[in-house]
């Protein structure tokens, strides 16, 4: 018991029971006005009030549904509908999540590529550096309609244009850390790498690669996290390509709000599971490389 | 010169020849531009006596405007055209390779030419930019040309002004003002209990990477269409990191620094306002600088699920629909202004106040 107060996991445990009764007493508040409403015109009088709190907690559109609902509702919405169909949940969440790897893979790439030319020429590091750090200040997240929209006109549509946006975000995080890990390595090291007469390949391979693995896994942690904000954004302005965020606006329109709901807390899981992905990938990798724990 | 650079020499004197045979053969080519590619065939001279790097960078302002006067002489353009083209971004690139070469040894100044590379190398993208767009006829819907983003911005000045009052005076100041303070009191109070600090950490981390955006309809539907559903957005995303970055930086004083203000007999609200709010400001301001441009993006995007019929993102997505490009990209030019403005406001201030930081001392941040 007392390593448990110690560790993270019961603080954790408790914050998170916290904000659950939270988000049950918000429910009971805030659907509270309609569900009285609701009574009224059906003319019950004198509900008790334990009966008037299961009520708010069951509403079909509430104002804030209470968690059961939505977890009932992915559970239906997943598990319990056919994978290949349109309500289905799981359907959705495939196609955002196609979008996000792909467009994940594609930024990261591109972000080590330029990385590896900014480190190697001078020229391009002066020239490309100050703009792409310079972008990171612009809300990029605003093109993502036209890029649908654009790439549509002309005849591009589905997962490309939403992996496109996604590269674009995620490849920021990649050339920046990236940089910094490949710059890692300090003139000694150099200088050794010199007197071994190793080539400028040998110099990539051997010693600055293995050196900035560690950025690239940070940089890709929240490139990733990125890569699927973007997908979900670029949904938004191809409402006929389905995804979490054509479920998310569908339910916004609609008053579906346990629809929303479910849609957001998947799309948490999502980022949720990829995040922690890449972390495994990371220790992994680091073991395979020999690195001390 | 190194390899790279004889590499683009050759290329550019060479590119230069060859569109100066087929420009004379097709007799109607503007006068500059002819200037500019004889230029280039006899730079290829170089070889033998070397040129100065200025010369590359007077040819690239020569090709430069040569092109832009021929864009409106030819409706499809021809050949030498795009040759011309490729022969004025090497040569910048060159110019570009031997400016930073003559940093590099010491022969011009870090701090002055430092500056000038990324501006030549932006003013060039923003010139091949205009030069495709125009020349090859790009669909207007896919990517209008620089000139004519900037006659629409020119030409809607009052609907971009309308917009920004509502996206970023309006949703952004007061979103992010609320969140960063919330998450600012609520990392010192969590502060001072160690067992809710190691609950809400992994949580309010975990938090962060979570695409909270998506919580915009759900705002919209709580406080209504207008600029504070978006602020509540704004509100939600910045909270987080400032909680984290404030949380991390209340430790940074050192047992040390925290054992002396003890022997000062100072309190707890002495250490804090004396020791460790200044230690922790540059984490502060770190998160300040994240949510400058978080806050931007949440409004905009926020506004993408209902707005009044004025804002920064409302204007995107509906003349998106409406496939006016060039004006999507005026208030992108907008966006990107108002958000580095921002952000280089905050930066003056972290310099201003983190003055004793090494990071500040040493002239970079």
């Amino acid at each position: 018991m007392g390593r448990m107060f110690e560790g993270k996991t019961l603080p954790v445990l408790i914050v998170l029971g916290a904000i659950l009764a939270f988000w049950y007493a918000a429910a009971i508040w805030m659907n509270a006005p309609w569900q009285e409403q609701l009574n009224s015109r059906a003319n019950l009088e004198n509900v008790p009030f334990t009966e008037f709190v299961m009520q708010t907690w069951d509403q079909a559109k509430p104002l804030l549904p209470a968690p059961h609902q939505v977890l009932s509702e992915i559970w239906t919405a997943t598990i319990g509908t056919d994978i290949a169909s349109k309500r289905s949940l799981a359907y959705h969440a495939s196609i955002t999540l196609s979008a996000t790897l792909m467009g994940f893979a594609l930024g990261t790439l591109l972000g080590i590529g330029l990385a590896v030319v900014i480190v190697h020429n001078d020229a391009s590091n002066r020239s490309l550096m100050p703009w792409i750090i310079a972008s990171q200040t612009v809300p990029i997240l605003a093109v993502a309609p036209m890029v649908v929209v654009g790439l549509g006109a002309v005849g591009v549509t589905g997962l490309l244009p939403k992996a496109l946006i996604s590269m674009y975000l995620s490849f920021f995080p990649v050339v920046v850390g990236m940089v910094k890990g490949l710059r890692t390595p300090e003139s000694i090291q150099l200088d050794l790498m010199r007197t071994y007469s190793a080539t400028s390949w040998q110099v990539f391979s051997v010693l600055r690669w293995p050196a900035s693995v560690p950025f690239l896994f940070a940089s890709m942690k929240v490139g990733i996290a990125i890569s699927l904000i973007g997908a979900v954004v670029g949904e938004l302005s191809n409402s006929a390509g389905g995804g979490l965020g054509v479920r998310l606006l569908t339910g916004s329109y609609n008053g579906q709000t346990i629809q929303i709901w479910a849609a957001l807390l998947l799309a948490a899981v999502l980022a949720a599971v990829l995040v922690i992905a890449v972390g495994g990938a990371e220790k992994l990798v680091n073991r395979a490389m020999g690195a001390r724990a | 010169m190194s390899r790279l650079q004889q590499i683009l020499a050759w290329l550019s004197g060479l590119l230069c020849a060859v569109s100066l045979g087929m420009a004379l053969a097709a007799g109607d080519a503007p006068a500059l531009l002819l200037l500019f590619l004889t230029i280039g065939t006899f730079s290829l001279l170089r070889f033998r006596r070397p040129f100065p790097y200025g010369f590359d960078g007077v040819m690239l302002l020569l090709g430069a405007i040569g092109l832009l006067l021929t864009l409106p002489v030819y409706a499809v353009e021809p050949p030498f055209f795009w040759l011309s083209l490729l022969a004025t971004w090497s040569f910048a690139w060159l110019f570009v390779e031997r400016l930073s070469q003559a940093i590099r040894q010491g022969r011009l100044s870090e701090k002055l030419f430092g500056l000038v590379i990324p501006v030549v190398f932006g003013l060039v993208l923003l010139f091949v930019w205009e030069a495709v767009t125009r020349g090859a006829n790009v669909p207007q819907v896919l990517l209008p040309a620089p000139s004519q983003i900037w006659d629409r911005l020119l030409n809607s000045i009052p609907t971009l002004v309308a917009d920004f009052q509502q996206t970023f005076l309006k949703a952004v100041l007061a979103g992010y003002a609320m969140g960063c303070i919330a998450g600012f009191a609520v990392a010192v109070l969590v502060d001072r209990s160690p067992f809710l600090e190691r609950g809400l950490l992994p949580i309010g981390n975990f938090v962060s990477a979570l695409p909270i955006i998506g919580i915009a309809p759900i705002m919209v539907m709580w406080f209504g269409f207008d600029w504070q559903s978006k602020a509540a957005v704004v509100v939600a995303m910045t909270f987080f990191p400032m909680l984290v970055n404030t949380v991390a930086g209340l430790k940074a004083a050192s047992v040390m620094e925290r054992d002396l203000m003890r022997t000062y007999a100072a309190g707890y609200w002495q250490t804090l306002w004396k020791l460790r709010l200044p230690a922790a400001a540059p984490f502060i301001f770190n998160a300040l600088k994240i949510n400058s441009t978080l806050a931007l993006i949440g409004a905009i995007v926020a506004e993408f699920f209902g707005t009044p019929i004025v804002g920064m993102g409302f204007r995107i997505s509906t003349e998106v629909g409406r496939l006016n490009i060039d004006l999507v990209w005026a208030e992108i030019a907008v966006a990107a202004v108002a958000g580095s403005a921002f952000y280089g406001v905050i930066a003056l201030i972290e310099r201003a106040i983190t003055f004793w930081h090494p990071s500040v001392r040493g002239g970079r941040t």
